[in-house]
């Protein structure tokens, strides 16, 4: 299990990685979903079935479909390719990648203190999330719910036609 | 020893599992036309070999040595990966059948349903990408209306299988096989059967929901620029679809391997293929709706249905549960 | 709705119905005589040809695939050559309507499927049989007014006499 949890983890630092550097807006959004599906690997592998099985379905299967749908629609050509690519310049990345290697030296450290929380024991089961997001989280649940009906509201107001108001 | 020993057992099993699916869909595609040809008074196929069975080896041959061509204009990469994921996909689907209590790959995944779920949502890929690298307009219009479609089908389908869910306590699908020991989901969840049949057929894009293929309106839709090997994934991972929905309908509502008498493997083959046969007589019989009538029969029938289901299913257990 | 599962019930219940296919090379389907097929140049009932090289055919065609060369012995005309591009031909049976003598017709014989597209082009001694084919009495040369060795004018079926326009005599 420990070896599955490895490399899953490189193949969602690397497929990131890809995602940031790619000049083509599909190639970056199809290294994303390589990335997310990692991650839904070491959800499982960390005793999470649930929350792995929602991360494909939720986020590879609808969310970044709606993306790569919305980068089919608009069509973009080599044009944003190479627009991209000039951007790609090293005085446009130092920056952020500067930050990022901090953020990476002070993970390295923390878990070379032996701050590296333990695995999840136990195997987290649909049940066990169904029954902590109506106990506990609750509260949190409504908001969210507030929030995507906010959404679904605004969408259906931008949606509707604009011959039919006149 | 042991261990090594499980392992053994268990690359048999896939290896086994992914010949049997191949041939098993390359013979659909003969008995398909036999049937369709059936429905509409003809022979078809019946030529090649008894029955005409060997047209499937005829049609093998053909598609290895057409050429296998990828267009200049095409995103190369990305053009032969769609074929792939939509082989796999599929494929991947049946690891967590449980055909009977000893056959089956993983069929006690304790997320089975849901695991499913993932693999035909990831399905949409193989189409959009198909669709988009191809450059080409046909393709594109084939891709997008395949985005559009599948994940509009992919929620009902989702939402048509709560019923199921509440009903087996359990998203591990043996589980589900066991409680349906003396009645069939099929009776208490007839709305979920009916919406996840259709969601299954939108979701294999088959006739008469293959909008984003139709061939008489854009040209062929999202696999427009395939040839060669390369359509032919494209095809057999649709008739693997079939199989997949048709295996997931049994194993989720019309009680898997139970059934008297026969033997519990035939019981299973004899579900799957009465409702392999159905997705045939589906395609002989109706016609192509609209783009938009389907969209709207989705989200403005197929949607209400389903939550008004898994209300009352709620509601019966409760009332259950307390009386 | 409804109309939905009748239309699956009734597409269901052709399983029982019977066939409409003719299984072709182990059934041969009936073909009328009339059935526009293969084309035949006919000879008369006395064993001569009966085209006599008018053209007509060949005009008439509209792909323009008949060709032909006139060639005239006592009296009698005949084509040289007479050749047919059966890789061009509909089958329309123009040509036939067009001949005055019967002597192009087409049969009920379909099966000329060739490996070589230069095989389909019949010449003369490919298409002329030794029968009538479809109109068994009928002679050009004995209804038509001209002489040829054996019968001189006015001697044809149903002709008169021929008037000797230089005599007084009523
Ligand atoms: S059948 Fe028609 S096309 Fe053929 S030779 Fe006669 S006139 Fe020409
Ligand atoms: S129309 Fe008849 S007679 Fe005239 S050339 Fe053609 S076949 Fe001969």
């Amino acid at each position: 299990m420990n070896s599955t949890f490895d490399i899953s983890a490189i193949v969602a630092i690397l497929a990131t990685a890809m995602t940031i550097t790619r000049a083509s807006a599909v190639h970056a959004l199809l290294y994303l979903t390589v990335s997310l599906l990692a991650v839904a690997l070491v959800f499982f592998v960390l005793g999470a079935p649930f929350a792995a099985a929602l991360e494909v379905i939720i986020y590879a299967g609808a969310i970044m479909i709606l993306f790569v749908f919305v980068i089919m629609m608009l069509n973009i050509g080599d044009v944003a390719a190479d627009l991209e690519r000039s951007w790609l310049t090293p005085s446009i990345w130092i920056g952020p990648s500067f930050l990022a290697v901090l953020l990476a030296v002070e993970l390295c450290v923390v878990v070379a203190a032996g701050g590296y929380g333990h695995r999840a024991g136990s195997v987290v089961d649909a049940r066990a999330v169904g029954v902590a997001l109506v106990g506990p989280y609750m509260l949190a649940v409504e908001l969210a719910s507030f929030l995507l009906l906010a959404g679904l509201v605004a969408a259906f107001h931008l949606g509707r036609s604009i011959t039919a108001t006149d | 020893m042991n261990h090594s020993n499980e392992i053994a057992i268990g690359f048999s099993n896939i290896v086994f599992g992914l010949v049997f699916l191949m041939v098993a869909a390359s013979l659909l595609t003969w008995i398909e036309r036999r049937l369709l040809g059936f429905w509409q008074d003809r022979y078809g196929p019946n030529r090649a070999g008894p029955f005409g069975v060997l047209q499937v080896v005829a049609d093998g041959i053909k598609l290895l040595f057409k050429q296998d061509w990828i267009p200049p204009f095409a995103d190369r990469t990305v053009f032969v990966i769609a074929p792939a994921i939509a082989m796999i996909t599929v494929m991947l689907a049946f690891a967590v059948i449980p055909v009977t209590p000893a056959i089956g790959i993983i069929g006690n995944l304790n997320v089975g349903l849901l695991y499913f779920l993932a693999m035909s949502s990831l399905g949409v890929y193989a189409v959009v990408l198909a669709g988009w690298s191809s450059n080409n307009k046909y393709a594109l219009l084939g891709g997008m209306r395949a985005a559009a479609q599948m994940v509009s089908y992919e929620v009902f389908m989702g939402l048509s299988l709560v019923g199921v869910v509440m009903l087996a306590g359990s998203y591990n699908l043996t589980a589900i096989v066991h409680s349906q020991q003396h009645l069939w989901y099929v009776v208490p969840q007839f709305i979920g059967f009916a919406v996840f049949f259709l969601g299954g057929l939108a979701e294999t894009h088959r006739l008469p929901f293959d909008l984003p293929e139709g061939e008489n309106e854009l040209g062929a839709g999202f696999h427009t620029e395939y040839s060669g090997m390369k359509f032919g994934m494209f095809f057999i991972g649709e008739y693997i679809g079939i199989i997949l929905i048709s295996a997931f309908t049994t194993v989720l509502f019309l009680g898997g391997w139970y059934g008297p008498i026969l033997p519990p493997f035939l019981w299973f083959a004899l579900k799957t293929g009465v409702l392999v046969a159905f997705f045939v007589l589906l395609r002989a019989a109706l016609p192509r709706p609209r783009y938009d009538q389907f969209m709207a029969f989705g989200w403005k029938l197929m949607l209400p249905l389903t939550l008004i289901n898994i209300l009352a299913t709620g509601a019966v257990m409760l009332c259950w549960s307390t009386s | 709705m409804l109309s939905v599962l009748l239309t699956l019930w009734y597409t269901f219940l052709h399983l029982f119905h019977r066939k409409v296919t003719v299984s072709y090379p182990d059934e041969m389907p009936y073909l009328a005589p009339r059935y526009r097929g293969r084309i035949v140049l006919t000879r008369d009932p006395d064993g001569e040809e009966r085209c006599v090289s008018c053209y007509l055919c060949a005009v008439a065609c509209p792909v323009d695939c008949i060709s032909l060369q006139k060639a005239e012995e006592a009296g009698r005309w005949y084509p040289e050559f007479f050749r047919i591009n059966f890789s061009r031909c509909i089958f329309c049976g123009f040509c036939e309507e067009a001949c005055p003598t019967y002597a192009i017709q087409l049969t009920p014989d379909f099966e000329m499927s060739e490996y070589n597209r230069q095989n389909l082009v019949y010449e003369k001694q490919d298409l002329l049989i030794s029968g009538t084919g479809k109109y068994p009495d009928y002679n050009f040369y004995r209804v038509s007014g001209l002489a040829i060795p054996g019968k001189d004018k006015g001697e044809a079926e149903l002709e008169r006499e021929a008037i000797d326009t230089r005599s007084l005599l009523p």
